[in-house]
């Protein structure tokens, strides 16, 4: 495990717009799962997919480049081979995180980002992990290994 | 900095529950209702769709049972668990999740013979075929395994015979097969052995056993690894549109825990073994002390073993943490250690010298041992199982199970060790 549950905790209450790129909008897709998700949980989902205009209620735009409002986070739901011009672009744009998806392992991205001190996640669902430490996967019956005598918020 | 690794003994109490959050309620709540509101239509939506966790109906989940799921599922080092009504539901659950008619699976002949009556009996009603085998045997394991074979199934510890499983070597032949090892776990308990550690890929438990550990309620937990590679091919019900729960991808969209989520929508969802959740927070009662527990049962036993040996009315006895057991290295390697030696559970068999009625004498004669069908109860247990568990399996079926006609099977329990030896020894005179 490459963070910690508290590392995940900040990264995930620190950002709260994602660009999604790849977004499908087609509902029975994994990416349209998780933006959906997050969306319900709070968070602002910027879609990036030069196929659509419009998902989930909001503008989509083409790429990175194109995007006019601040972004806090790049989840990426593309091929692992794609990743990298992504995280080049993201990195200069001034984005918070990376988030490469669950299947999505592009390493030299990733070591990209680390080397200039931002947050990286690699191979992770965001809604899952999401899901896992604030509610909800629990109810899933998955191990959430969340351990705490706290009262949730 | 690396996640802190919490212990069994920690995880039996805290793993799956942590104060309620809307009352703050520091034990855990007992959710008995049926069903859940929603918040809106969109939100309804989108629970149906499985695109936001949380409950709908109490068939499906409920946060009482989930606590229970995740509990079990932290102990064995499992990614998820899915609970159920009996130890049997669980076992069928997590068979008939993965099997349609013209699958075959390979399982050990060592099991406890209601199993052996779901895979030779009910299972083959629907068109899935079963090979058994003596799973201590690899290479009988690896030329039972066919074209069709979609899983292997067996005990790591096996009731009554006591043969203990290989997890590892059997979870190399099954991979090489590329299918998945399921391992019932119930005699061995999650503080004793774990399977996934050595490579199991589904864990399924009889909660009413160690678990719940009081002889009160039934309950079963099936637990996935999150490791099996269920996109090798072979199990298209895992990567395709589900005919079962609108059109969803189980192994694109859950990934690790595809299995579980997959068992929940398409399996218990329909065929309806659900877990109460009374039933649920009892068995979480017991688990909080399944550690303790746990060490007394196998000190006990060990204690009885040995005592047993050296008793001039009996001919034999089997249990596997004694030193003399054919496979000790096995529970060496497999199973944790109490008070510095192997743990070998609660569970033992011995053959009470002039066989049959022998053992029958002996049974009817216990003071305060029980003779009940159960095991892992708080209270020493004792039955016949060939006239009793395996009654339904004929003597080849039974010998095979490792059912011997003059076995006694103990459960032994938390008693005073020297009330028990007493029990059995008076039980011994009037043989």
């Amino acid at each position: 495990m490459d963070h910690t549950n508290a590392d995940l905790r900040r990264i995930l209450q620190s950002c709260r717009t994602i660009a999604v790129v790849g977004l499908s909008a087609d509902w029975n897709r994994p990416s349209y799962f998780a933006a959906k998700y997050m969306q319900t949980a709070g968070y602002t989902v910027v879609p990036v997919n030069p196929r659509y205009t419009e998902v989930l209620g909001h503008r989509c735009y083409p790429d990175l480049a194109s995007i006019d409002v601040p972004i806090d986070m790049v989840d990426v739901f593309r091929r692992s081979e794609d990743v990298l011009p992504i995280a080049e672009q993201a990195l200069a744009l001034g984005v918070r995180c990376l988030w490469q998806q669950l299947g999505v392992e592009n390493t030299q991205a990733q070591a990209l980002w680390q080397q200039a001190g931002r947050d990286a996640v690699m191979n992770r669902c965001v809604k899952i992990e999401h899901a896992r430490l604030f509610g909800g996967l629990h109810w899933a019956g998955v191990n959430t290994q969340v351990i705490s005598a706290q009262r949730p918020r | 900095m690396a996640e802190h690794r919490f212990q069994a003994e920690t995880l039996a109490i805290h793993a799956g529950q942590i104060p309620d959050a809307a009352t703050g309620a520091r034990a855990l709540p007992i959710y008995q209702t049926t069903s859940f509101v929603f918040d809106s239509a969109e939100h309804a939506a989108a629970l149906f769709n499985l695109q936001t966790f949380g409950n709908v109906y109490s068939r499906l989940s409920n946060p009482t049972v989930a606590a229970l799921e995740e509990r079990v599922a932290a102990l064995e080092g499992g990614r998820a668990g899915l609970a159920s009504a009996s130890g049997m539901a669980a076992e069928t659950m997590a068979l008939t999740t993965l099997l349609q008619a013209g699958d075959h699976v390979v399982a050990a002949a060592a099991l406890y013979g209601g199993t052996v009556s779901l895979l030779a009996v009910n299972l083959r009603k629907f068109g899935i075929e079963c090979t058994f085998v003596d799973a201590s045997d690899l290479s009988a394991v690896a030329a039972a395994m066919q074209a069709n074979t979609r899983a292997v199934f067996a005990e790591s510890l096996g009731n009554p015979s006591l043969q203990v499983l290989d997890i590892q070597a059997v979870a190399e032949v099954a991979h090489a097969h590329g299918v998945p090892l399921m391992v019932d776990n119930t005699v061995a308990s999650p503080f004793l052995c774990n399977p996934i550690d050595w490579g199991a890929d589904v864990v399924i438990h009889s909660a009413t056993k160690y678990l719940g550990g009081h002889g009160t309620t039934l309950a079963g937990v099936i637990v996935e690894s999150g490791r099996f590679p269920w996109d090798n091919g072979k199990f298209p019900g895992m990567t395709e549109p589900s005919v079962g729960y609108h059109g969803v991808k189980f192994w694109e969209t859950f990934g690790d825990f595809a299995f579980t989520m997959r068992a929940r929508m398409e399996n218990l969802r329909v065929f309806g073994a659900t877990l109460a959740p009374t039933s649920a927070w009892q068995i979480l009662q017991g688990i909080e002390t399944l550690p303790l527990r746990m060490e007394r049962h196998c000190r006990n036993a060990l204690a009885v073993a040995r005592h047993l040996q050296n008793h001039p009315k009996v001919s034999w006895v089997h249990y596997p943490g004694l030193p003399e057991h054919p496979q000790h290295a096995l529970v060496k390697k497999q199973m944790r250690c109490v008070d510095g030696v192997p743990g070998g559970s609660g569970l033992l068999v011995f053959g009470v010298k002039g066989g049959l009625p022998a053992g029958v004498r002996f049974i009817e004669s216990a003071r305060f041992m029980s003779h009940l069908a159960n095991i892992g109860d708080t209270r020493t247990l004792i039955i016949h199982p060939a006239s009793t568990t395996h009654r339904q399996l004929d003597e080849a079926q039974q010998i095979k199970a490792g059912v011997l006609p003059d076995m006694v099977r103990m459960s032994v329990g938390l008693e005073h060790i020297d009330d028990i030896l007493w029990d059995i020894d008076q039980a011994l005179e009037q043989v």
